[in-house]
């Protein structure tokens, strides 16, 4: 009884010491806690993978011996594993609908909470040569545009803002991932492309993005949770502790994500 | 050549196989029918005719088969002459032809889509004069898909062919020769007959690897319902909402793969090679 208590004196000591004042302390680690080593294993949707592994980073200096593994891949891809058994601790989804194939299956261990929101931004070649200014300016018939196709989020959050506004585009192509109509737009094949403000920040200057306030009638909300079957599960809920308190707010911010709710 | 053409291998008195190669043998077997098993399956059956005759299924399929079929026949117009000279050439530096033509079976279909798009693109190294000079941009079009599955499909019907016209030798057309023919006549009725079951089989190899082409048709040509939507990016988009739409659209792949590869099989190509 004393060694455990010695040693989670210790152990908090030790993070103390570690932690650096990066994340706020999470809720109730405190005696009761198991010793914090293993790995975490953390599914998140493609378009976290700058803000995630700099809170990774983050994660693991503050709690030694742990290894966070993230796995990046489509929100929905990601969904498949975890309705498949994919063994995981934390999901963070790029849409509700994803999040909802697994909350649907009964394999989050809470409700979820929204981390984050995006919102479509145009992207064009550097210094936009072709001069567009606006959504309307999309239906333009001398441009190629590249859009999500509605399958996908950035696609039904595409489709959603042309009901919204009336205007209807002739896409060249509907991608599957919006990093793949990203990147007919920085190959220089297609003029513009519908993709995610945080994708334009991401692709740090190679495009150029343009903001068109109709962006706003079709935000994209990011949804983390715990998952059930979690090995790690302590762990896990410090993790997202992590992801939605400051640390993350700021990481989230820097990359261009929106404020969750 | 008719089926019933004598082959040695055939012929021969059946010698009993060594038992311990069943094993390994029927392991292979499972690791290639279970995963099929699997989407049989996990099929939503009765659902099967919705999900099989919407317009983006049959849009998939049309182009699907339209464009597997031009690229068979640009692998064997350009794959063909281009088998012949890598077995028959005196040249210096074949070997090195030969490697080079051989890449897109070890590249990333996608990073092979890109380097089509780097060639061929709007911004691309002649990409850039095709607009510049005729207007004519290759990207997102119909043309973009056959290129792309010529490019992976090509070195299935270069490797099965050149095979076979080793193994037949250039017997034969000495023999012609000294019987007065041209090269070009001993060719036409000498090589091509000797050679004809191991195009047939490259071509269905090539038939094939076009119809499941993914990554360089995405990558090069995009994805638009009618025009460069083929069945596997369909299979792709479609998994995104509804895994059953998926599983139909791949077993509707697989059946045409089957149909086309058992019609090739037992027709030409169980002849000589």
């Amino acid at each position: 009884m004393t060694t455990r208590v010695l040693a989670a004196a210790g152990l908090a000591l030790l993070r103390a010491g570690c932690g650096g004042g990066a994340q706020p302390a999470s809720p109730g680690p405190s005696a009761a806690a198991p010793a914090e080593s293993g790995t975490l294993t953390v599914l998140a949707a493609a378009s976290l993978t700058e803000t995630f592994t700099a809170l990774e980073k983050q994660f693991e200096a503050g709690h030694p011996g742990v290894d966070v593994k993230l796995n990046f891949a489509g929100s929905s891809d990601l969904a498949q594993q975890v309705v498949n058994g994919a063994p995981a601790d934390v999901f963070a989804a790029a849409s509700d609908a994803t999040m909802k194939t697994v909350t649907d299956a009964g394999l989050a261990a809470g409700p979820p909470t929204i981390f984050a929101t995006n919102v479509l931004q145009i992207a064009t070649a550097p210094g936009n040569p072709k001069g567009i200014a606006s959504f309307a300016d999309l239906a333009r018939p001398d441009l190629k545009v590249v859009v999500c196709a509605p399958q996908v989020p950035c696609g039904a959050a595409a489709e959603k803002i042309e009901k919204a506004t009336g205007v209807t585009l002739s896409p060249v192509s509907e991608e599957a991932d919006v990093r793949s109509t990203l990147g007919k737009v920085t190959s220089g094949d297609a003029d513009a492309g519908l993709v995610y403000v945080t994708d334009v920040s991401a692709a740090k200057g190679s495009v150029q993005g343009v903001s068109f306030p109709e962006a706003d009638q079709a935000t994209t909300n990011y949804p983390i949770t715990v998952l059930k079957d979690a090995p790690q599960a302590q762990l896990a809920r410090q993790f997202v502790d992590v992801v939605t308190g400051d640390a993350g707010r700021q990481a989230l911010e820097a990359a261009g994500f929106g404020p969750g709710k | 050549m008719s089926r019933r053409a004598p082959s040695p291998g055939r012929r021969a008195p059946a010698v009993a196989l060594p038992r311990l190669l069943w094993i390994p043998a029927a392991a292979a077997f499972a690791l290639v029918a279970l995963p099929v098993a699997g989407l049989l399956l996990r099929a939503d059956w009765p659902r099967m005719p919705e999900l099989l005759t919407s317009e983006a299924a049959l849009d998939a399929l049309r182009l699907s088969l339209v464009t597997a079929a031009i690229a068979t026949l640009l692998c064997i117009v350009l794959g063909g002459p281009l088998a012949v000279v890598l077995a028959r050439g005196h040249l210096p530096g074949l070997r090195v032809l030969r490697s080079v033509v051989l890449l897109p079976l070890v590249l990333p279909p996608v990073v092979g889509g890109l380097a089509l798009l780097f060639l061929l693109g709007r911004t691309g190294l002649l990409g850039r004069r095709l607009d510049l000079w005729f207007g004519i941009t290759i990207p997102f079009t119909t043309t973009a898909v056959v290129l792309a599955q010529t490019f992976v499909a090509l070195p299935f019907l270069v490797v099965s062919l050149e095979g076979a016209l080793r193994t037949a030798g250039g017997r034969y057309e000495a023999v012609a020769a000294t019987l007065g023919a041209t090269p070009g006549y001993a060719f036409r009725h000498v090589t091509v007959p000797l050679v004809l079951p191991g195009l047939a089989s490259g071509s269905v190899l090539a038939f094939a690897r076009s119809l499941g082409e993914f990554g360089a048709t995405t990558a090069f040509a995009g994805s638009l319902q009618g025009t460069t939507r083929t069945l596997p990016l369909l299979v792709y988009l479609e998994r995104e909402t509804d895994v059953d739409g998926a599983v139909a659209l791949s077993l509707l792949l697989v059946a045409v793969a089957v149909v086309v590869v058992g019609a090739g099989r037992s027709r030409v190509t169980q002849g000589l090679s």
